[in-house]
């Protein structure tokens, strides 16, 4: 596997130009290291997942532009060509629900033709039991619960062995404790092989869990508001939410962005 | 703030010198104290057998919150069904105050994740609605306590919209104000605030705390947020892994009134330790076993359909 740098430069972005003209982006830079397990926050609808398809290439930009490892991948006019090397898991799950989890996991790399039926099987196979799914390898996506189709999802992402790893929101519909399991098996896979990680969520104790670095936006139009350094020791356990070295990062992010909910929350939008 | 300081239980004082409905006998003086023994309740379902709650015994303190937490499945939102008498346990005993429950009650009412606000009243009319029904309460008194709240909750400016014109949080306020007006003896909560993002749930917490401040009442509050558990609760039940039943239960013994600020503090951080290892430990077998539960069974056949 590569580098994986992200660099986005004065990321600009907006919607219909010609008639309302939603300015969904407005000139956001954010320099990714290699292997970063980046996590960005903020309020519904702020814009973060205009970035994250920017990067991904599903549209281009109005203004800015982004680069991988040096090279452009996007800018005005010239959208990012969707790759093997930016692989996107969205909330709601693309499994084939006509294969099994072990078909799905194996379908990436048997497709490119990068590896053979029994390499893919072994290998899809050692993901699964990292991820707390070698039990399910050759159940259908229908009858398993939907955090365990997550899970699998983002095995299958992996053994396509991307540079960088987009997830939006990925375990939004499982309550807290479910996700702090969830969590645990993410960071497992992560820790293996580091690719870098592109994570929106609104939920905080999700950021600072998982990230290296956390990128808080404001309010829409979306600019960086405040990057903070998780220096929290790795490989990490649920334990660490107790701690005080936790608590006091979780102040830090929760101060930052109470005065933008409040906001948001007395004008009764931007909610769900 | 001009709360009347009626005790719950009691009925609110007011300038009407009519007896309070007797469909409404909420003139015992008793403060609601739940006694849960031994339950059980299985279902019979298409896939099988199943136990849901399985030998929990369980003491709800009068004029207390107690938080229930416990692994996807285990049962919590059977046990509010079975509190609130809407559904019947297979086995063991649900008393208040020593009285039997034998079905729903006005002594007990629910709030849940969905609105139930009527559409077509305002939110004024809709927290009116039940000291109307009950004669309780008339003209500026009516008037001055339902303001008051609504005032705690941010919604006075709001009085006047209806639901469809009010944000998800919103709604949800005015839910609570809604339920609390009525004075039961019990509030029965199963994670009213879910499906609202972090930042609107934590300011949620805070309206609920405040409300809960002010007037108390017995009160059973079902989350899966550990930070909400602790900082709202004054005993934290941790329930198992299905069949639920009670592992362990924690005294959440914070000062009131509490705020963002004690998550910082050494208890609040012990605490905080001693449950997320019972709590974790349970998720694991729930994780583990890929059972398809109950929630999941709904998003599986809404994805198919």
């Amino acid at each position: 596997m590569g580098l994986g740098a992200i660099s986005v430069r004065g990321a600009t972005k907006v919607y219909n130009p010609d008639e309302a003209a939603i300015l969904a982006l407005d000139n956001c830079s954010m320099e990714i290291g290699a292997g970063e397990f980046s996590v960005v926050v903020g309020p519904s609808g702020c814009g973060k997942t205009t970035l994250l398809n920017a990067i991904a290439g599903f549209h281009d930009l109005t203004g800015g532009e982004i680069l991988l490892d040096g090279a452009e991948l996007s800018s005005p006019g010239r959208p990012a060509k969707p790759g093997a090397d930016r692989i996107v898991v969205f909330q709601n799950g693309a499994l084939f629900p006509w294969m099994t989890i072990l078909e799905n996991v194996t379908f990436g790399p048997l497709a490119q033709g990068r590896l053979g039926p029994r390499e893919a099987g072994a290998e899809a196979l050692a993901m699964l039991e990292t991820m707390g799914l070698s039990g399910i390898a050759s159940d259908y996506p229908g009858s398993v619960s939907s955090g365990m189709r997550r899970r699998a999802e983002i095995a299958r992402a992996m053994m396509n062995r991307p540079k960088v790893l987009l997830l939006d929101e990925p375990f939004r519909a499982m309550d807290a404790l479910t996700k702090t399991v969830a969590h645990q098996f993410l960071l497992e896979v992560y820790d293996r092989t580091k690719p870098t990680v592109f994570f929106i969520t609104h939920d905080l104790d999700e950021a600072i869990f998982l990230a290296t670095k956390v990128y808080i936006m404001t309010t829409r139009p979306a600019a960086i508001k405040k990057v903070l350094e998780v220096d929290l020791p790795r490989p990490r356990s649920y334990k660490l939410l107790a701690s005080a070295q936790y608590q006091a990062l979780r102040q830090e992010c929760q101060e930052t962005v109470r005065a933008e909910a409040l906001k948001a929350f007395t004008a009764g939008e931007r909610e769900m | 703030m001009e709360i009347p300081s009626a005790r719950p239980g009691e009925a609110l004082p007011t300038n009407n010198p009519e007896p309070p409905a007797q469909s409404f006998p909420d003139n015992d003086p008793a403060p609601g104290r739940i006694e849960v023994e031994s339950l059980y309740k299985s279902y019979e379902t298409e896939s099988g057998f199943r136990e849901v709650i399985k030998d929990l015994s369980l003491s709800v303190t009068e004029g207390q919150v107690t938080a229930i937490m416990g692994p996807s499945g285990c049962g919590k939102s059977t046990l509010i069904n079975l509190l609130a008498g809407y559904e019947k346990p297979n086995g063991g005993k649900i008393s208040i105050d020593q009285k039997p429950v034998t079905g729903a009650g006005p002594d007990r009412l629910v709030v849940f994740q969905e609105t139930a606000l009527f559409p077509w009243l305002t939110t004024f009319e809709n927290v009116a609605y039940g000291p109307k029904i009950r004669r309780e309460l008339k003209g500026e008194k009516l008037d001055s306590v339902i303001m008051s709240l609504l005032r705690t909750v941010g919604l006075e400016d709001f009085r006047d919209k209806y639901p469809s014109q009010l944000s998800g949080g919103m709604q949800r306020r005015a839910e609570l104000v809604r339920a609390l007006v009525n004075r039961p003896k019990v509030m029965l909560l199963d994670e009213p605030f879910r499906g609202l993002d972090a930042m609107t749930r934590s300011l949620m917490r805070d309206y609920y705390l405040d409300l809960f401040e002010r007037h108390k009442g017995t009160q059973v509050f079902v989350t899966s947020e550990l930070d909400e558990g602790l900082l709202i609760a004054d005993r934290l039940a941790i329930v198992t892994n299905r069949p639920g039943r009670i592992k362990k239960i924690l005294d959440v013994a914070l000062p009131r009134p509490r705020d963002e600020s004690l998550r910082g503090s050494p208890e609040y951080l012990s605490l905080k330790a001693e449950a997320l290892e019972l709590l974790h430990e349970e998720a694991l077998k729930s994780f583990k076993a890929g059972a398809v539960n109950s929630a999941d069974f709904v998003g599986a056949y809404a994805a198919m359909g």
